[in-house]
């Protein structure tokens, strides 16, 4: 489903980010993308989100190829893929429902689907009681949970999570990271980017890929642990 | 739907600066209204003198009445001359008469006409431009029996002149003003998409295509532009009030240029929004 292949991403000032990487996730997988920061985990995320192509090799998503996508296909593209970042990336002036609604009205969606859907993803993600809150009035757990709904409006084939438990503590992140682990069960396969050494250990089951300076050091699949 | 919903979002989210460029491209068009009004104005004295022009050839005394009547003839049949009229020389006298009532003790006195004979030649409107009235004098010169031709030729070339002068400050003004507007609600536009340049990181995230994120934009500076020349339509009626009737006796704009000018502003506005959003959205890294 998701594929790099001898992938190398070089930036004009700060060199290469990635060097000849090659990983595949497959549907339905969880797989833990660890390094430290600077490792180039938001790189591959960036890179199967279509944000940017690689400088050499090729990320192929879903049947379509970074080198011969087109702009119309990445937003299309880009619907069959959650992504949640560290920061949530919420509408400041917009309601729980409102920001997942957002996503909803941006491609395209009818209002009956809007409502029906937005109720659903708030129930899911344990916010039901919320919808009306602003992002202001929520904590890091709740306004992470708000962008985990915002990202599944479209039932992703794959969520890609760049350290969504970063800004969190202790209990939100076992929450969070619960959340993922039950979307993950109804068939949505998780690149769940982190730092978090101890999150990490404590799912020892579960596929763990490790970058450092740009190339992938391990990769618990490929030694046959996962 | 959408696009039309958040267009409309955006002058209440952001309603000064969505005022400040609505204002900016109203005084810009203001600015072509006034000279609208001006070039309106100037073209309906113009207008009206060039109905006026006429062009009288004095005849011999010793002209023949048949020939007088050929002549007459084939000078109606100019595609350019509207009527052609004989005057006679007791005609001729009796309008000196009437017109320089000062005069009439001094012909009184006088032994016989000396006043010749002429024909008055009116011309088609539109077709009393200076080369059309020069073409028909030159024509009619060419009778044996024509001793001469006037048709104010000196004042005629002026006002041509100032007419076509009229024209080209209209035009060039007028589409210096468009460009000032149209990098106004560029600007606007670039200062909107910045503002919010978090919504449109979003909906590039969840896949939202640039068609349909551009489209809020270019309605609303299509909006912007509408907004613009209303109020510069009102603004421009306000002179017209103001001026008219207490300083020179002014026409209103005929229906035509104010829908002209409500396209023009709506044009604008779409077209200096579709370039700016083009531009600016590139700015914005998902």
């Amino acid at each position: 489903m998701i594929r790099l292949d001898h992938v190398t991403m070089t930036y004009p000032r700060t060199g290469d980010a990635l060097t000849d990487v090659s990983l595949e996730l497959h549907k339905g997988e969880f797989c833990f993308l660890t390094g430290h920061s600077g490792a180039g985990k938001s790189t591959i995320l960036r890179l199967i989100h279509m944000g940017e192509r690689p400088t050499s090799g090729e990320v192929r998503v879903s049947g379509y190829s970074s080198t011969s996508i087109k702009s119309r296909d990445i937003a299309l593209l880009r619907r069959k893929i959650g992504y949640v970042f560290q920061n949530f990336r919420l509408l400041q002036d917009r309601t729980a429902a409102e920001n997942i609604a957002f996503a909803l009205e941006v491609t395209g969606a009818r209002p009956t689907v809007i409502r029906s859907k937005v109720g659903r993803l708030l129930a899911q993600v344990g916010l039901a009681a919320k919808s009306e809150k602003l992002p202001s009035e929520l904590s890091g757990g709740e306004q992470q949970r708000v962008a985990i709904a915002r990202a599944l409006v479209h039932d992703p084939l794959v969520v890609l999570a760049d350290e969504p438990t970063g800004n969190l503590d202790e209990r939100a992140t076992h929450g969070v990271f619960d959340l993922f682990r039950s979307i993950n069960a109804s068939g949505t396969a998780v690149l769940f980017a982190t730092h978090d050494l101890e999150l990490v250990r404590s799912h020892g089951h579960v596929r763990v890929v490790e970058l450092d300076q740009g190339r992938i050091l391990s990769d618990t699949a490929l030694e046959g642990n996962a | 739907m959408y696009a039309l919903k958040e267009a409309v979002n955006a002058f209440r989210r952001s309603p000064v600066l969505s005022g400040l460029s609505a204002s900016m491209i109203a005084l810009s068009l203001f600015v072509i209204g006034l000279f609208g009004l001006a070039a309106h104005n100037v073209r309906l004295v113009v207008q009206g003198v060039e109905s006026r022009v006429e062009i009288v050839a004095y005849l011999a005394d010793d002209a023949g009445a048949s020939s007088i009547q050929l002549a007459q003839q084939q000078i109606q049949e100019y595609p350019e001359v509207r009527a052609v009229r004989y005057v006679s020389r007791e005609e001729a006298l009796n309008i000196a008469h009437r017109e320089f009532e000062e005069l009439s003790t001094v012909l009184g006195t006088l032994e016989g006409n000396p006043l010749p004979a002429s024909l008055e030649i009116s011309l088609n409107p539109g077709m009393a431009d200076a080369d059309a009235v020069r073409g028909v004098a030159g024509r009619v010169e060419l009778y044996p029996f024509i001793e001469d031709v006037r048709y104010g030729e000196d004042w005629l070339d002026k006002v041509f002149v100032l007419r076509r002068i009229a024209g080209a400050a209209t035009l060039t003004l007028g589409a210096g003003f468009a460009a000032v507007a149209a990098l106004i609600i560029g600007a606007a536009i670039r200062m909107a998409i910045f503002a919010r340049r978090d919504e449109i990181t979003i909906m590039r995230l969840v896949g939202a295509t640039d068609g349909f994120i551009r489209r809020p934009f270019v309605i609303e500076g299509m909006i912007t532009g509408i907004i613009g020349a209303i109020l510069a339509v009102l603004a421009t009626w306000g002179v017209y009030r103001l001026l008219s009737g207490s300083v020179f006796e002014l026409e209103w704009l005929p229906a035509g240029w104010l829908l002209a000018g409500l396209a023009g502003g709506a044009l604008v506005g779409l077209a200096a929004s579709a370039i700016a959003v083009r531009r600016h959205l590139r700015e914005i890294v998902t």
